[in-house]
């Protein structure tokens, strides 16, 4: 049973309907102890950093004690970025820390045209063998939609370049995340999705 | 490198896509469900349903047309038409929406956009503007097209940014539905004017009207609707003829 992280930050429709295409069992618990049993951890998001705010305390620790047992942990969007240590966009809020970094505004640039959000299909730059990105083309493209990113650190799977360039793909262990949305990026989004669940098929 | 946008829209009533000239003489179009699977195979990046006879008693029947679709695609799905509340939104959302486009109400009430890029983020929330040219300046339209809303589209595109709009859905109505070409120099005067994403739409004929909405209309997407609808050019090769004319696409 995976567990995906409901924390009211934007809806999870899509992300559900995905999951039960590809036949993965997931609830989504209303209590933090359901981590503990969960084979594999899914935290989604979009919007602002600030609503991972509510993770503070139970959530975080209930997730923090997974991962240290070596439960697999998949980030979306805002939930790939709650990884790491904090963002600029909300600096009162921690991340889960358990990747190095601080998530930063993109700058965009007013004389190429590239604007801020950025929102869009983007390609995938490999940086690293990652089991995440198993089966995809390299330059394999997928949707983005969001203003802050991770930067590109040794956890750095994949990076994409919108004038600057930033880590769309993170994987460290059994830690993985993701800046764009795999549920609504077509086959490509679907086959991460799919190499994810078999990732927590095999530590189970 | 950021992709240009192609997008199909799907005009909705009772349940079917239909398709106008300039807002009038709707004819049918197919199946809601099927065209956006067909679609998606063919490489489509977005999928818009329009709800063009909003009601309160059709809402239902428009959920289960949005569960039809979502059911289909892996994409970004707007719905728009008749969301005129957080309820409205919420519903819409519920029923498998990523982003809500508002046109009429976010006019009457530019805080609508605010309550709800808090709630979904900005990124969730499109604002659509109707325009018609008039003089040296392009007019703002309303209630699917039958009101002079005594605004500029530039001036209400810049503002609805302020007020948390994440992309702006702009419609030549001028051209809606006569493939004589998008309207390339209000696209690029709203464009130049906002951060934010604008989607092209009305007038798509050609592919070559659609190179020339991004390189001279400065576009970040463009929408289109007949074009796709009777099978006549597929997004493919729609694609595949951007690629060629240097745009860069998603094949």
């Amino acid at each position: 049973m995976i567990a995906l992280v409901d924390y009211g930050a934007g809806n999870l429709t899509s992300v559900r309907k995905a999951l039960t295409t590809l036949g993965a069992e997931f609830e989504t618990p209303r209590d933090p102890s359901a981590c503990t049993a969960a084979a594999g951890l899914i935290v989604p998001g979009v919007g602002n950093f600030a609503a991972t705010a509510v993770l503070e305390g139970p959530w975080r620790d209930a997730i923090a004690a997974a991962v240290r047992r070596g439960t697999p942990l998949l980030g979306i969007c805002v939930g790939m970025q709650w990884l790491f240590e904090g963002s600029d966009e909300a600096p009162g809020v921690h991340g889960l820390g358990v990747l190095p970094g601080q998530i930063q505004r993109l700058d965009g640039n007013a004389e190429q045209r590239l604007k801020i959000p950025h929102v869009g299909w983007n390609a995938l730059d490999f940086r690293k063998p990652a089991r995440l990105l198993a089966g995809l083309e390299p330059g394999a493209q997928v949707y983005f939609t969001h203003s802050f990113a991770a930067p590109v650190t040794s956890a750095c799977a994949a990076a994409t370049t919108h004038a600057n360039t930033f880590a769309s793909a993170v994987e460290d262990g059994n830690v993985f995340g993701v800046q764009f949305h795999p549920e609504k990026s077509s086959d490509a989004g679907l086959q991460i999705l799919r190499n994810f669940l078999a990732i927590v098929k095999e530590a189970a | 490198m950021l992709t240009k946008r192609i997008i199909a829209c799907l005009d909705v009533r009772d349940g079917q896509v239909v398709k106008g000239v300039q807002f009038q003489e709707l004819r049918h179009a197919g199946d809601p469900g099927e065209l956006a699977r067909r679609y998606n195979v063919e490489g489509i990046d977005e999928v818009v349903i329009l709800d063009i006879t909003a009601t309160l008693e059709k809402r239902q029947a428009m959920a289960r047309t949005i569960g039809a679709v979502a059911k289909e695609i892996f994409l970004p799905l707007t719905v728009g038409g008749g969301i005129r509340s957080e309820e409205d939104a919420d519903a819409a959302v519920e029923a498998g929406a990523d982003k809500v486009s508002l046109n009429t109400a976010a006019l009457k009430n530019p805080s609508l956009i605010t309550t709800l890029a808090k709630r979904y983020g900005s990124q969730a929330v499109i604002v659509a503007v109707d325009a018609k040219r008039r003089g040296d300046h392009f007019a703002v339209f309303v209630r699917s097209g039958t009101s002079d809303a005594d605004r500029d589209a530039v001036e209400w595109a810049r503002q609805a940014e302020a007020h948390g709009a994440g992309e702006i859905l702009l419609t030549s109505m001028d051209r809606d539905g006569t493939r004589a070409g998008f309207d390339n120099e209000m696209t690029a005067a709203v464009s130049d004017a906002v951060n934010i994403p604008v989607i092209a739409s009305g007038g798509a004929g050609t592919f070559d009207h659609f190179t020339d909405v991004f390189t001279q209309g400065h576009a970040d997407a463009a929408l289109a609707a007949s074009i796709f609808h009777y099978a006549e050019s597929s997004v493919a090769d729609l694609k595949r003829h951007l690629r060629l004319h240097g745009i860069p696409v998603r094949l």
